[in-house]
């Protein structure tokens, strides 16, 4: 898999890692069972999903990349701070041509 | 149909050609209503079937399988069974498994090939040595057969190996000589068959799209192939339970990975047993057909695609590099993947759910098969009776909530370092 970075250009999958499951919000309030289900149960999708992956052996930015898990073919890839767009860095636009080797 | 194999039988058989050969289960379509239905025809599920139908008597009951007998995961794996495990929640259900699978071929009256050939995991440093003697003495005190074996003990077993590895010296391993490799098509075909001859209906082809339930419970199941009415249902879907559950409005702590398995060319005897290596994660064996069976980590990144990713596969094959350099000259024949669904804690689930009547049997992790018959003879356990089996006591589904976790790793809610 190759991960359109938005600050890097398209970059093999080996130099993220992943934390999984995007959007998951942290509750305020001291409700137990709402803090549990927060840090435990996941939607666990099939299809198009949005994760969190961490550029470690790049530009060290986290980003929430749409891919989807059937396929593993990949939508976008945003800064984590960025609401995803349709406009999505996909990779295939000039912008975003891999560097040359 | 159901007719018992025995050396003379086969014998006979022999001599009467191919009309000897029936199909070894039923065919099942679907009736209007069952007992109970089991959701996912692989290993766990058919395990799960038969026990329900020797142990407890049920007779009218269901599997229905979304593609065919034995197509998921029982058909995937590396063939591994053991019972080396370090946690009071683990060791006895595992050990349960372990006796379940000595005694299975004569239990099925199906030959599955039960091989004992011993499962040795490699350590490499002082640090991994007293874990090694740590996990070894937890064995021991549940009853599990552990040796510790130094470096020559390991270099009579396998003198192929690279023992002059200096950054990763093989200082020696801790050897469960009753693990071993079973024959996986035949533990699905095995169960179907002694299933099916109790009187379970095998529907395959038959995709469960719906959860009928209300307040009062599960009342059926609406499948491709027509509505099945039921007040029990028992999921058993591996790494599709997530989608399963969300038909009935569950969320779950699981996360679905793929996992990759490679198989070489056939060889002459190389591998006697089953080897791990300790400095990264690989593991190897041999088929009785001689081709060398390996795999590693998960890819790590949720994935239903049955397919992995080419790093995964350069990371196995260092790790195999540098316990065994002959693999370089070896071929590699076929490899796949499979998926997983990896629970937050490394542990299985086998537990009921909030909905009455809907009960769960998930969280394998990479370790499902070996799992195969304790995990049909408690969940069945649980269906029949409502009560947890006292080896599935620790697999509850709120011990995430309640801070219970079975976290043999020690790695966190992060299922894809489990």
């Amino acid at each position: 898999m190759l991960i359109p970075c938005p600050y890097c250009g398209l970059r093999s999958h080996e130099e993220f890692t992943t934390l999984g499951e995007a959007g998951r919000v942290r509750p305020s309030g001291d409700d137990l069972q709402a803090f549990a289900d927060y840090v435990y149960l996941r939607n666990n999708v099939a299809g198009r999903h949005r994760e969190l992956w961490f550029h470690a052996a790049g530009c060290h930015a986290w980003l929430t990349v749409e891919r989807d898990t059937l396929t593993h073919l990949i939508h976008g890839a945003w800064p984590v701070n960025e609401t995803p767009t349709s406009e999505a860095h996909t990779g295939n636009e000039p912008a975003n041509e891999a560097p040359a080797p | 149909m159901s007719r018992r194999y025995s050396i003379l039988s086969l014998l006979a058989g022999a001599l009467r050609g191919r009309s000897y050969w029936q199909p070894a289960w039923r065919d099942a379509a679907p009736k209007a209503g069952y007992d109970l239905v089991i959701v996912g025809g692989g290993g766990h599920g058919l395990a799960t079937a038969y026990y329900l139908a020797r142990v407890h008597g049920m007779r009218n009951i269901a599997v229905v399988e979304k593609g065919w007998i034995g197509g998921g995961n029982v058909g995937r794996n590396t063939t591994i069974v053991r019972s080396n495990y370090l946690l009071p929640g683990n060791a006895p259900f595992y050990e349960h498994s372990m006796q379940l699978w000595e005694t299975l071929e004569q239990e099925l009256n199906y030959n599955a090939m039960v091989s004992q050939r011993g499962v040795l995991n490699l350590f490499h440093s002082d640090a991994q040595r007293d874990a090694a003697v740590r996990r070894g003495n937890a064995m021991r005190l549940h009853g599990i057969d552990a040796e510790l074996l130094d470096t020559r003990d390991v270099q009579r077993l396998y003198p192929s190996f690279d023992f002059d590895n200096a950054r990763f010296p093989i200082k020696g391993g801790l050897l469960q000589p009753r693990g071993g490799t079973v024959r996986h098509d035949a533990v699905a075909w095995g169960y179907a068959r002694a299933a099916s001859a109790l009187g379970v209906d095998i529907i395959q082809n038959c995709e469960v799209t719906g959860i009928r339930h209300s307040d009062a419970g599960v009342q059926g199941l609406e499948t491709t192939r027509g509505l099945i009415a039921t007040q029990r249902v028992g999921l058993a879907c591996a790494g599709n339970t997530s989608r399963v559950a969300t038909l009935a409005g569950l969320r779950l702590p699981l996360e679905s990975h793929v996992l990759q398995a490679f198989v070489s060319e056939a060889l002459k005897p190389l591998i006697l047993g089953v080897v791990t290596f300790g400095a990264g994660h690989f593991y190897l064996s041999q088929s009785d057909k001689g081709g060398l069976v390996f795999g590693g980590d998960i890819d790590g990144y949720n994935s239903y695609a049955q397919r992995g990713n080419l790093p995964t596969l350069e990371d196995v094959c260092e790790g195999g590099m540098a316990l065994l350099p002959a693999l370089g000259r070896v071929r590699l024949l076929r490899s796949w993947g499979g998926v997983m669904d990896m629970s937050m804690d490394g542990s299985p689930i086998i537990d009921r759910t909030p909905i009455d009547g809907l009960y769960l049997n998930a969280g394998w992790c990479y370790g499902g098969f070996k799992a195969t018959p304790a995990s049909g003879w408690c969940f069945a356990h649980l269906l029949a009776t409502g009560q947890t089996h006292t080896h599935a006591a620790a697999y509850r589904l709120d011990r995430f909530s309640t801070g219970h976790m079975v976290d043999e790793k020690g790695q966190g809610p992060f299922p894809n370092r489990h």
